[in-house]
């Protein structure tokens, strides 16, 4: 029911639970629902109660819905903030088959057995049956509400904003802030979770200048809203204070109107040199028995609904409170024409005045009546009991200020006896300040001097001047309250009705000795729904430190972490999902490895070609062993270009390299190239590479794709902090050079065809390199080889690169060769027992593979001093080897464990692992590289290769881990 | 080599094949800046050689100098790039100069609202009031590292590496699009 059926929005059609009803514009699906005279809403989490919901803001815990069908659907969103809109569908959770009849009520019948951790006593025997059935029974039973299951169609966005002021909450408070602010010409975000500016003056009828509170609201926005330099933000929570200024906020972009292509949220980081917290307070409830029921509404949620949305909540109200701000909905439900059967104040000294309605001082409701709404309540005075009908009770415990940010960076509130309520301690957060009724001033006068005052304060600090803002004249009603959280029953009183927690709930905890706050919410999940407790924290705090015997204060709360209302992770993900998850690094000859048809891995962000598959071959296999063969019998071409190249000059540039390198490069000639280790300060191993000499003073340094971004930063800190005398630059080239490895008996012949410089065994040996014209562009050469063969590098800048593969590929072919991928490449340098991040993983030393004579003994290097610990050279160590099948299984797979002959396969046993495998079509069988305990003195010895999780067990021969070539004569060719 | 075989090499851009990009009031399009070198001065160079050689004077942290086309546009501790004009080979003897032509795609972002599409990329205030004609940053643009200018009023010029020049065009896509939905 509405009061007046004038002066509302247009008519808006939504369906509920697939009803269809008729709302107004700016109604949420709560206001219309109530206008309608639906007041069961939802079904409690644990025990199925019927519910209605308790607020008209985002502190809702009953009336959560499911909003949309299929792949879009949302559960968990609270009927008191989804606005309507024409077709909208909602669909109520928590109930089956219907929120009419829910079968799962049954759980309300065996309360006795599901109260305060019940999981811990019950449901334990047989042991068994708890995975086997309980547990799944249980987690059927719970939750709120459920995901589609589907991939999520909507789009997300995420922005950045800068500000010299952030103001939290645009209630009375919030406006004035902002207003004193921007007129001194202070740059201001002005954010509020709600639709329309103003805060609680949208829901109250007292008046501001002479004008309706609500109307002052109004004018106040659109005057901000014309200056430059005010940015206001409406349906735009504020969810986080973090480090820095820095906070985040949701906006709810589209929720309001049907579904389209456009940002469905918008995730913000705030980065604001100041702020002042405006965020309001939020009304708690009283715990009695039944508080619970459809038609049982905060006093201040009546009034919004009544005063900002038009409609009365039943045709019979009862108020019930302790405090004489409950009083005004008593005072506005009569203006508005519904019938107030009681105003209930439990303080007997209250003051009402003179009132047309029953007011019963000294009295509590103590119970009520109506499972699937309220129909009754008792009133309980002086032990004499009244029964009244009544189809809605507006009940009020006081207001709860709002805390949560200044909590957030690991600060507490503070204990304020005269208002029995938590307010914020100062500067919890640095540079934010609390005004207005989350800082504990509750009238709407008060409002208007501290949100004035602390951004008056905020215009000096940042060297401003505050211009002229007149302060406007509202009402200053004192704020009178006696703490009443819980009225004495037997049955049932509710604290957390998200939850389902109880007054008895608390109290067994701490009869449990679970005493300290934090384990009181754990043990009972008071607090630990989606509505973070704001409706019953402070109540369930009371009763504990009522259970045992100590003040509010000193029993302490819980803390408050963000987000301040749920954020979906969709939301903070925004367009970082599918495609743009992260970005993607091609080569120059991506384009046409695709159009080759080759499948792409990641190596990191590279994208690089697997293999190349030809007609008729039906498995990777064929055309790897293909591949490989094309480099060991004639010529391959590969894109080498994702590994790390950088650019070193100065005076100093060898003395770098001296440090960093284990072994020495300041006599590297210049044309040449040489194989470097680089070691950790730790003494591991952090990279292999190449580096080559092109000038007197100019080397270009090579690292492994994986380990590029590493070896930069490690650059960095060896020449900025170790020595920041040395005159030294260094750059990436990665990007500037496309390269290629020309590799096979027959590469000479290739590069020979399209340098202009005629190449042969003697100019141009086994790691020289230098500048070449590469078909009429400046380029450079290397011959350095990974897989063993007589091979080179040919490098172009970048724009010419797909040219140069397709060429370089063209020749090949003519050559019985062609381009080869990630899986022969990988083939070809096991074969040879080069060494990839596979076997450097971190945790091995240079020792460990072989090379630690690669260490010099006639300098330093960075590393070298603990790689020398004991422990670290011991034969013992888990030394690097190869292994081959020599049983009838001749599979090897990279992971598994390496075990003496008839041992068990268990921890102790363990002698190494495997750490690379592959096919070698010139050994004839798989092979593998790995490190095992003493390998070096175990060659030729016969040991267990045992993989327990694809359950293989294998016979191997331990051996040199050069399988092909073995005295490495092909690369000098 | 037989006729069948290329014996010349032909170029591509970055961005080949991708923009330019009209999405609302915004443009993105493939910048063509010419040479590009970094340069990084070794310990003190002397001032004057030093300035003689780059041409233009060596630009603050977050500024660039210029002269028309030409510019020169920090991008991080003592580095700078030379943009628009092949470095003389005098500069060698004061600086480390490294060819990096090929090693970045460059675009512009032009139209207005150019701030509030960058604002959901980038965490650096873009707003003409905080990034001025004459500011550069570099820093993030999504997940990338890059080197973003205000050469104009209503225009950037972005950078971001050339392997990735894919990412970026998606990304400044899905920004601009997110704006005009806002209509």
């Amino acid at each position: 029911m509405r009061i007046s059926e004038t002066g509302l929005g247009a008519p808006v059609r939504f369906r509920f639970d697939g009803v269809e009803y008729t709302g107004r514009a700016g109604d949420t699906v709560a206001s219309a629902l109530l206008a309608s005279g639906v007041r069961l809403m939802g079904r409690s989490f644990k025990y199925h109660r019927p519910r209605g919901p308790l607020s008209a803001g985002s502190e809702e815990p009953n009336a959560l819905v499911t909003v949309g069908k299929g792949a879009g659907s949302e559960p968990n969103i609270r009927a008191t903030v989804q606005e309507i809109y024409e077709g909208l569908e909602v669909r109520s959770q928590s109930a089956w088959p219907s929120l009419q009849f829910d079968v799962m009520a049954v759980n309300d019948l065996a309360a006795p057995f599901l109260g305060a951790g019940f999981y811990y006593k019950t449901f334990m025997w047989p042991k068994a049956f708890w995975e086997k059935l309980y547990e799944p029974i249980i987690r059927r039973a719970a939750g709120l509400g459920r995901l589609s299951g589907e991939h999520n169609p909507d789009t997300y966005d995420r922005a950045f904003a800068f500000c010299d002021l952030l103001v939290v909450g645009a209630g009375p408070s919030g406006l004035m802030a902002a207003t004193v602010a921007a007129e001194a010409g202070l740059d201001v975000i002005m954010c509020d979770e709600d639709s329309h500016m103003g805060g609680r003056l949208l829901a109250e009828v007292d008046e501001i200048d002479g004008m309706a509170g609500a109307e002052w609201a109004r004018a106040q926005a659109a005057r901000l809203a014309k200056l430059p330099n005010v940015r206001l933000m409406t349906r735009t929570t504020v969810t986080g204070a973090y480090d820095g200024g820095v906070f985040g906020a949701l906006e709810r972009v589209t929720h309001h109107v049907p579904r389209s292509t456009a940002p469905l949220e918008c995730f913000w980081r705030i980065a604001a040199k100041r702020t002042v917290l405006c965020a309001g307070a939020i009304e708690r409830p009283i715990a009695f028995e039944n508080n619970d029921r459809p038609g049982i509404m905060t006093a201040g949620a009546v009034r919004a609904y009544l005063n900002r949305w038009g409609v009365k909540p039943a045709k019979t109200v009862a108020v019930f409170g302790n405090n004489d701000n409950a009083h005004r909905t008593a005072r506005d439900l009569h203006a508005a024409g519904v019938l107030v059967v009681a105003l209930v104040d439990s303080r007997p000294d209250a003051e009402v005045g003179d009132v047309p309605y029953p007011v019963y001082l000294g009295a509590e409701v103590c119970n009520t009546v109506g499972r699937s709404g309220l129909t009754s309540i008792k009133i309980r005075k002086n032990g004499k009991i009244t029964h009244l009908a009544a189809e809605c009770l507006a009940i009020s415990g006081g207001w709860n200020p709002t805390v949560h940010l200044t909590c957030h960076m690991n600060g507490r509130p503070a204990w304020r006896e005269d208002i029995a309520a938590f307010v914020p301690t100062p500067d919890t957060v640095p540079n934010l300040e609390a005004a207005g009724a989350c800082n504990g001033a509750f009238s709407t006068t008060a409002c208007l001097v501290e949100g004035a005052a602390a951004a008056t304060r905020v215009v000096e600090a940042l060297g401003a001047k505050v211009g002229d803002v007149a302060l406007p004249v509202a009402e200053d009603a004192p704020y009178r309250i006696s703490p009443l959280w819980a009225v004495t029953g037997k049955g049932r009183a509710w604290l957390d009705f998200q939850n389902d927690v109880s007054v008895k709930d608390i109290k067994q905890a701490a009869v449990e000795n679970f005493r300290s706050v934090e384990h009181m919410k754990r043990y009972t999940t008071q607090g630990m729904a989606t509505d973070q407790g704001k409706n019953s924290n402070v109540g369930a705090l009371a009763v504990l430190a009522d259970s045992t015997g100590r003040g509010i204060p000193e029993t302490g709360t819980t803390t408050f972490r963000p987000p301040y209302s749920p954020v979906a992770i969709a939301a903070m993900g925004g367009a970082a999902q599918g495609k743009g998850f992260a970005p993607e690094r091609h080569t120059t000859s991506h384009k046409q490895s695709l159009e080759m048809s080759a499948p792409m891995i990641e190596a990191g962000l590279w994208y690089r070609p697997s293999y190349f598959p030809q007609t008729g071959e039906s498995t990777w296999r064929q055309s790897c062993d293909r591949e490989v063969g094309y480099v060991r019998k004639a010529v391959g071409v590969c894109d080498v270009s994702t590994l790390g190249k950088i650019d070193i000059q100065g005076p100093d540039a060898a003395k770098l390299l001296d440090l960093v390198y284990t072994n020495m490069f300041s006599t590297l000639k210049e044309g040449r190239v040489r194989y470097g280790l680089m070691l950790r300060e730790d003494g591991y191993v952090m990279d292999d590479g190449t580096c080559a000499r092109l000038g007197p003073q100019h080397y270009v340094m090579t690292t492994t794709t994986a380990a590029a971004g590493e070896v930069m930063r490690h650059l960095e800190f060896v020449t900025q902090a170790l020595h920041p005398e040395w005159s030294v630059a260094f750059t990436s080239v990665t990007e500037q050079w496309a390269q290629f490895a020309v590799a096979g008996p027959k590469s000479r012949e290739l590069v020979n065809g399209i340098v202009d410089a005629e190449i042969d065994n003697e100019n141009w040996p086994f790691m020289a390199c230098g500048e070449v014209d590469v078909l009429g562009v400046a380029g450079r050469l290397f011959r350095i080889s990974f897989s063993g063969e007589h091979a080179y590098e040919v490098a172009v800048p970048a724009r010419y690169g797909a040219a140069l593969f397709s060429a370089l590929v063209e020749r090949a072919e003519a050559m019985q060769g062609g381009a080869y991928g990630m899986e022969a490449l990988n083939v070809l340098r096991i074969e040879k027992g080069h060494i990839t991040h596979a076997e450097i993983h971190g945790r091995v030393t240079a020792y460990d593979i072989g090379m630690e004579r690669m260490i010099s003994a006639k300098k330093d290097c960075i590393g070298k001093v603990l790689s020398q610990r004991e422990g670290l050279v011991e034969t013992t160590r888990e030394r690097m080897v190869g292994l081959r099948p020599v049983g009838v299984v001749k599979q090897l797979s990279a992971g598994a464990h390496v075990f003496d002959v008839d041992a068990d396969y268990v921890h102790a046993n363990d002698k190494g692992y495997i750490t690379s495998v592959c096919y070698s079509p010139e050994v004839g069988s798989m092979i593998a590289l790995g490190f095992v305990k003493n390998g070096l003195d175990r060659i030729g010895e016969r040991m267990i290769v045992r993989d327990h999780v694809r359950d293989l067990t294998v016979e191997v021969e331990v051996c040199s881990p050069i399988f092909v070539d073995g005295d490495g004569g092909r690369v000098r060719g | 080599m037989e006729g069948a075989c290329v014996d010349k090499l032909t170029q591509t851009t970055p961005c080949a094949g991708l923009l330019p990009l009209h999405i609302g009031a915004l443009t993105v399009a493939e910048a063509n800046v010419g040479p590009v070198a970094s340069v990084t001065p070794f310990s003190s160079p002397p001032k004057a050689a030093f300035k003689n050689a780059l041409g233009l004077p060596f630009p603050a942290p977050n500024q660039f100098t210029s002269n028309g086309d030409v510019r020169c546009i920090w991008v991080g501790q003592g580095e700078a790039f030379l943009i628009g004009v092949a470095p003389k080979p005098a500069l060698g003897k004061h600086a480390a100069v490294v060819d990096q032509s090929d090693a970045w795609a460059f675009v512009t972002l032009s139209g207005a609202g150019g701030a509030d599409a960058l604002a959901r990329l980038v965490p650096v205030d873009m707003r003409l009031s905080a990034f001025g004609v004459g500011a550069t940053a570099r820093t993030q643009l999504g997940h990338m590292n890059a080197s973003i200018t205000r050469i104009d009023e209503d225009s950037y010029l972005i950078a971001a590496f050339r392997s990735m020049a894919g990412t970026l065009v998606h990304d400044l896509r899905t920004a601009l699009e997110a704006v005009a939905a806002r209509g």
